[in-house]
C-alpha cells in the first residue's frame, strides 16, 4: 500500500517490524503514558503507537500524517518501557519511526522550524551557542529581555518564559582539564560536559566536578568531546547522532578513564545508547557511562560536613529513571545530607513535559503534562525540588513560577556541593 | 468495515465535541482489537465522551443514523469484547475517569466507568478501604470493563468477583434512555437487574456510572511462596489447603515457563528459575490468627511435595511477588509476538488431571503453552505463545483452544471464568447451553436492547465466519453477525 523508504520488506521496515513484534498488546503501559492520560486516545498511547508502527511496516495502513503526528506528540519519556513486562524498546522504535517521518518529509510548520534551527544551527556549534547565551545573559542583566519579548509573537513569548537565568561568568568559565581527587583516591573518571550544560548550567557542572573530587575521584575533562546527540536521535536525525557519538567515543577513548560520569540525565541515556550507532566502540563507551548519582551511591558517599534544613522533593528525570533505570541512588544521596527531609509526591516518575525541546515544539501538550506534575508537587509544598536534568530543571522552574510554588529547583549535586561547603572552603585544593 | 458517513461524524461531533471524534483510517486502525489480537473489527468512528449526557447524545446519534455502537474501556479485554463489528461506533469511556464520591461510612464509591481499577483503590486507601476485585490488569483496566466482564482476580477466592461488589449502575440504553438500577444501600427488591448488567459484556448499553462496595484493608497479610517440582503437585497443594478448611485470600500457581519470562522482565521478583511451579498463597485477617495459618499452609504444601516454602519478609517483598504474578501475561511477549490467554473453570478437585491433559494438548499441537492461574478458584489460564502471521500455527492454536475448552466442559467446568465470551468463544456456547437456554438469554438482552445495537455480534453463537485470505490481516474477520 505505502511506497517509499519504509515500504514493507525494506531494511527500515524490517527493523521497525521486529521491534514492534515484542508488544503483546496487554495495555499495561497505558496508565503511565502522559499523552494517553491527557487524551484517552488509543493512538496516543504506547500500545497504539507500537500498533501504528507495525501497521506501516506491514503495509496495513498508509504512512500518513496520523502516524507522523503521533510520533511527534510522543514525549519520548519512555515511562512505557518501565511499565512494559514484554521488554518493548519503545525509545529505539520511536527514533526509527521519527527518522522515517523525516525521510518522508511528513513534518513541517513552526515546530519543525524551531527544531531545525536549534538542532542544526545552534546546539552542535559551541561558539554560536556561547554567543547566544552571552547575549541572553546581557539582556537579562540589563532588564531588556522582557520589553524585547513584548515585541515578539505570542507563541514565541510563551516559549521564552522557559529560558533560565544565565549563570554568572565565573560559573560559565571552562572546567579545568584535570581536577585531582581529594584524600584517598578511588578512581579516575572522565566528566561529560555536554553542550547546553556549560552555558546555561555551568554552576551545576562545576558543582559536579567538585563533588566528584571530594569523593576521591580524579576528574578528567577530555578534550574533543561534544554534544551527546540525544536531541538529534529523538528528532529522527540519525546521521548527526551517529557523527556526534563517534566524536565522543574518540575523545573518551583517548582520555584513559575508568568511567564516564554524566550529570545530565538526557545525555547519559544517549551515551548509554552509543552502541546503537557504533557497534563495538560505542558499546564499550556505553558500558562505562554512569550518572553522577549512581557513581557516588555505588562508591559510598563521603559524609558531607554541612547541613541543609529543608524539605526536599526529588523528581525523577525520565531519562534517568526510565532511560537508565536509576531510581534509588539520588534519593539515598540526598538523605545523607544532615537536615534534609526527603518528601515524596504522588507521581515522581511521570514526565514533566520538558522532553528535550518538546516544550518548544508542542507547547499545549507540554503545558498540560506540566500541570499534572505541578499539582502533585503543590500538594506536598516542598522547600526544594531536586531533579538531575537541565531540561527538567528549566521546565520545573517555569512550572514553579506559573503555579506560584515557593520551591527552589536545583540539581541534586548542587545540594551535595552546598553541604560540602561549595566552591570556596577547601584550603588544600585551589580549584575547589 | 464500512466507511463512516460524514453525517454520522457530524452528529457525533455535535454530541461530544469536535475533539472527541476520531474517524481517519490510522486512528481507527488502532481500535481494531483489544488484548486478544487475533480477532479484529474496525469501527466506523470512535467517540470519547466525558459525561453521561454526552454518552446519551452519542447513542442517540447512532440510533438516528442506524449504526450500532460498542462501549470500550482500556481495551485490555481478552475475549474481543470491545472490538467493533458491522461498522459500529466505539464509545470510548477513557475520558469519563472521575471518582465522584467515596463514602467511608456507607463504604461505597461512586465512579464514572473510565476510572482505572487500581486508581479507585489508591483513592480509597486513606480510609483504609479498597476495591476488592483485582484483575492482573488492574493498573490499566477500567471499572466499566470490570462490570461488563464481571472480572475477577487473585483475591476473588476470598472476596468474590465484581458482581459481589456492584451495588448500583446507571446505564444508557441503545434507545438513548438513561436508567438507574440497584441502590447504594445494597439489596434490590424484586429481580436483581443490577446483577444481570454485571457480566453483560456491553450488550445492554453503556454503563455511565457505577456504585461499588469498598472493603476494609485487612489488618494483617502474609504471603507465602511454595516451590513445587511441577504444576500437578502444586495443584495437590491447593486441594490440601482448601480441604483443611482454610480460607486463603488468594492461591495462585505460576509455572516454570512463566517464571522464566517474568524473571527476564522489569517485574522480576527473584522467583526460583529451577522451580517446576510456585504457589503464591496469601492469608489475611486479624494479626493474631495468621501465624497459625501460615504454619498450616507451610506444612500442607510440604506434605504435597513442596521443596521449600518462603514467607514474604515485608510489604515490599509481597508487592514484588504480586507485581511478578500480575506482569506475567505481558512478560510472555518475550516468547512470541502473540499470546492467547485461555480462560476456563473446572471443579478444584479436577485441577491436577485437567492440567496434565491441557499440557498434553499443547505438546500434541507442538505449541508453547504455559500456565499461570487462579488455582484456588479452579480458574485455568493456559497461555499459548504464537505468531499470528504464521497461518499454520494460528490454526493449531485455535484447534488446541477448542480441545482445551471441550476438556474443561467434560470435567464439569465452564468455558469462561472471568474474561467473558465476547467474539472469542461465542461458538463454544452450545457446548454448555441448549438452544432454549440461549433463547432465554436473547430475550433477557432484548429487554435492554431489543434492536441489538449495543455491541452486536458478541456472546451468542454465529454460524458463518471465515478466515481472511490475507494472512497479514490478522486472523478472523466476521463477515456477518446476527445472533
Ligand atoms: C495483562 C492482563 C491481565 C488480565 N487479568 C485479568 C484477571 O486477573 N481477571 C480478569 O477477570 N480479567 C483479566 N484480564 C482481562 C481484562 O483486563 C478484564 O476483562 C477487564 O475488566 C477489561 O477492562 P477494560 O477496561 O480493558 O475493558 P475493555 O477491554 O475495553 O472492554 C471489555 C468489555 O467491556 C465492555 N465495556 C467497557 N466499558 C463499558 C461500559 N462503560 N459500559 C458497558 N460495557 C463496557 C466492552 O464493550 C467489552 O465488551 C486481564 C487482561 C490483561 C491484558
Ligand atoms: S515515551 Fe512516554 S509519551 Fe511516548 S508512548 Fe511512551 S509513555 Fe507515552
Ligand atoms: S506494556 Fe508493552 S507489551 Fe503491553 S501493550 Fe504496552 S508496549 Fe505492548
Amino acid at each position: 500500500m505505502s511506497q517509499g523508504p519504509s515500504a514493507p520488506g525494506t531494511l527500515e521496515a524490517t527493523r521497525i517490524l521486529t521491534k514492534s513484534l515484542d508488544c503483546v498488546h496487554c495495555g499495561l503501559c497505558l496508565p503511565v503514558c502522559p499523552t494517553y492520560r491527557e487524551t484517552g486516545r488509543e493512538m496516543s498511547s504506547p500500545r497504539g503507537r507500537v500498533y501504528l508502527a507495525r501497521g506501516v511496516a506491514e503495509g496495513s495502513i498508509a504512512f500518513d500524517d496520523v502516524v507522523a503526528d503521533e510520533m511527534g506528540l510522543c514525549l519520548g519519556c519512555r515511562a512505557c518501557e518501565t511499565a512494559c513486562p514484554s521488554g518493548v524498546q519503545f525509545g529505539a522504535l520511536l527514533d526509527e519511526m521519527r527518522a522515517e517521518v523525516e525521510r518522508r518529509g511528513l513534518r513541517g510548520g513552526l515546530a519543525k522550524r524551531i527544531e531545525t534551527l536549534a538542532l542544526r544551527g545552534i546546539v552542535p556549534h559551541p561558539a554560536r551557542l556561547r554567543a547566544l547565551v552571552s547575549l541572553l545573559g546581557l539582556a537579562q542583566r540589563l532588564g531588556l529581555d522582557r520589553p524585547l519579548l513584548r515585541l515578539a509573537p505570542a507563541a514565541l513569548r510563551e516559549r521564552a518564559a522557559l529560558l533560565p537565568r544565565v549563570p554568572s561568568k565565573a560559573d560559565r568559565a571552562p572546567l579545568p582539564a584535570l581536577v585531582p581527587a581529594v584524600g584517598d583516591k578511588r578512581g579516575r573518571v572522565g566528566f561529560f560536559v555536554g553542550c547546553i550544560m556549560p552555558e546555561l548550567f555551568g554552576d551545576v557542572s562545576h558543582a559536579t566536578v567538585r563533588v566528584l573530587a571530594r569523593n576521591g575521584f580524579d576528574v578528567v575533562v577530555a578534550p574533543g568531546q561534544g554534544c551527546c546527540g540525544a536531541l538529534h536521535a529523538h528528532a529522527g536525525d540519525s546521521e548527526r547522532a551517529n557523527e556526534l557519538a563517534r566524536r565522543n567515543v574518540t575523545a573518551f577513548d583517548a582520555a584513559g578513564v575508568d568511567m564516564v560520569v554524566v550529570d545530565s540525565a538526557g545525555c547519559g541515556a544517549a551515551l548509554r545508547d552509543a552502541g546503537r550507532w557504533l557497534p563495538g566502540t560505542g558499546e564499550r563507551l556505553a558500558a562505562t557511562v554512569r550518572d553522577v548519582s549512581e557513581l557516588l551511591d555505588a562508591a559510598g558517599l563521603r559524609s558531607p560536613p554541612g547541613r541543609i534544613d529543608a524539605r526536599v522533593c526529588y523528581d525523577d528525570p525520565c531519562h534517568l529513571v526510565h532511560g537508565q533505570g536509576v531510581y534509588e541512588a539520588p534519593r539515598r544521596l540526598l538523605e545523607q545530607i544532615v537536615g534534609v527531609r526527603l518528601v515524596s509526591h504522588e507521581d515522581p516518575t511521570a514526565c514533566c513535559g520538558a522532553a528535550g525541546i518538546y516544550n518548544l515544539t508542542h507547547p499545549a501538550m507540554s503545558s498540560a503534562v506540566l500541570g499534572h506534575k505541578m499539582r502533585a508537587l503543590a500538594a506536598v509544598d516542598p522547600d526544594v525540588i531536586a531533579s538531575g536534568n537541565p531540561g527538567c530543571i528549566m521546565q520545573l522552574r517555569a512550572g514553579v513560577a506559573r503555579f506560584g510554588l515557593r520551591a527552589q529547583v536545583v540539581h541534586p549535586v548542587e545540594l551535595l556541593d552546598r553541604a560540602y561547603g561549595g566552591p570556596s572552603r577547601a584550603p588544600d585544593a585551589p580549584y575547589l | 468495515m464500512q466507511p463512516a458517513s460524514s453525517r454520522l461524524i457530524d452528529a457525533l461531533r455535535a454530541a461530544a465535541g469536535a475533539d472527541a471524534v476520531l474517524w481517519r483510517a490510522g486512528e481507527l486502525f488502532v481500535y481494531e482489537c483489544d488484548a486478544l489480537t487475533h480477532h479484529t473489527g474496525r469501527p466506523a468512528a470512535v467517540v470519547l465522551p466525558r459525561t453521561a449526557d454526552e454518552v446519551a447524545a452519542c447513542v442517540a446519534a447512532c440510533a438516528r443514523e442506524g449504526v450500532p455502537f460498542v462501549p470500550r474501556g482500556a481495551g485490555t479485554g481478552l475475549s474481543g469484547g470491545a472490538i467493533a463489528f458491522g461498522g459500529a461506533v466505539v464509545i470510548e469511556c477513557a475520558r469519563m475517569n472521575r471518582i465522584l464520591e467515596i463514602d467511608p461510612v456507607d463504604r461505597v464509591a461512586v465512579v464514572q466507568p473510565g476510572v482505572v481499577n487500581a486508581d479507585l483503590s489508591r483513592a480509597a486507601a486513606p480510609f483504609d478501604l479498597h476495591f476488592a476485585p483485582d484483575p492482573s490488569s488492574q493498573q490499566a483496566c477500567t471499572l466499566g470493563g470490570n462490570v461488563a466482564e464481571n472480572s475477577g482476580g487473585p483475591h476473588t477466592l476470598e472476596y468474590g468477583s465484581t458482581t459481589a461488589h456492584v451495588l448500583a449502575v446507571e446505564l444508557v440504553l441503545a434507545s438513548g434512555e438513561r436508567v438507574r438500577l440497584g441502590s447504594r444501600a445494597g439489596g434490590e427488591p424484586g429481580y436483581d437487574l443490577t446483577g444481570a448488567v454485571v457480566g453483560s459484556e456491553g450488550t445492554f448499553g453503556v454503563v455511565t456510572e457505577v456504585t461499588v462496595r469498598l472493603t476494609p484493608v485487612p489488618e494483617a497479610v502474609e504471603t507465602l511462596l511454595a516451590i513445587f517440582p511441577d504444576v500437578v503437585s502444586a495443584c495437590h497443594g491447593v486441594g490440601a489447603v482448601i480441604r483443611a478448611g482454610l480460607v486463603p485470600a488468594a492461591l495462585e500457581i505460576v509455572d516454570r515457563r512463566t517464571i522464566a519470562a517474568v524473571e527476564a522482565s522489569v517485574y522480576a521478583a527473584g522467583l526460583p528459575l529451577d522451580a517446576g511451579a510456585v504457589l503464591i498463597a496469601e492469608l489475611d485477617g486479624p494479626a493474631v490468627a495468621l501465624p497459625r495459618q501460615v504454619e498450616r499452609v507451610r506444612t500442607l504444601c510440604g506434605a504435597n511435595g513442596a521443596t521449600r516454602v518462603e514467607v514474604a519478609r515485608d510489604a515490599a517483598e509481597r508487592q514484588r511477588f504480586w507485581r511478578a504474578r500480575k506482569g506475567a501475561f505481558g512478560a510472555m511477549g518475550r516468547l512470541a509476538p502473540d499470546l492467547y490467554v485461555h480462560d476456563a473453570v473446572v471443579p478444584r478437585s479436577k485441577l491436577p488431571e485437567v492440567l496434565e491433559a491441557v499440557c498434553a494438548i499443547g505438546d500434541r499441537h507442538g505449541l508453547t503453552l504455559s500456565n499461570v492461574f487462579h488455582a484456588g478458584d479452579g480458574n485455568l489460564h493456559p497461555n499459548i505463545s504464537f505468531d499470528r502471521r504464521d497461518e499454520d500455527e494460528l490454526r493449531r492454536v485455535l484447534a488446541a483452544g477448542s480441545e482445551i475448552l471441550e476438556l474443561c466442559v467434560r470435567a464439569g467446568g465452564v468455558i469462561s471464568g472471568e474474561h467473558g465470551i465476547g467474539a472469542e468463544k461465542q461458538d463454544f456456547m452450545p457446548l454448555l447451553f441448549t438452544p432454549d437456554d440461549l433463547d432465554a438469554m436473547r430475550r433477557l438482552r432484548a429487554v435492554f436492547d431489543p434492536e441489538r445495537r449495543s455491541n452486536p455480534g458478541k456472546i451468542f453463537p454465529t454460524t458463518r465466519f471465515c478466515v481472511e485470505s490475507n494472512p497479514k490481516a490478522r486472523g478472523y474477520e466476521r463477515v456477518s453477525f446476527d445472533p
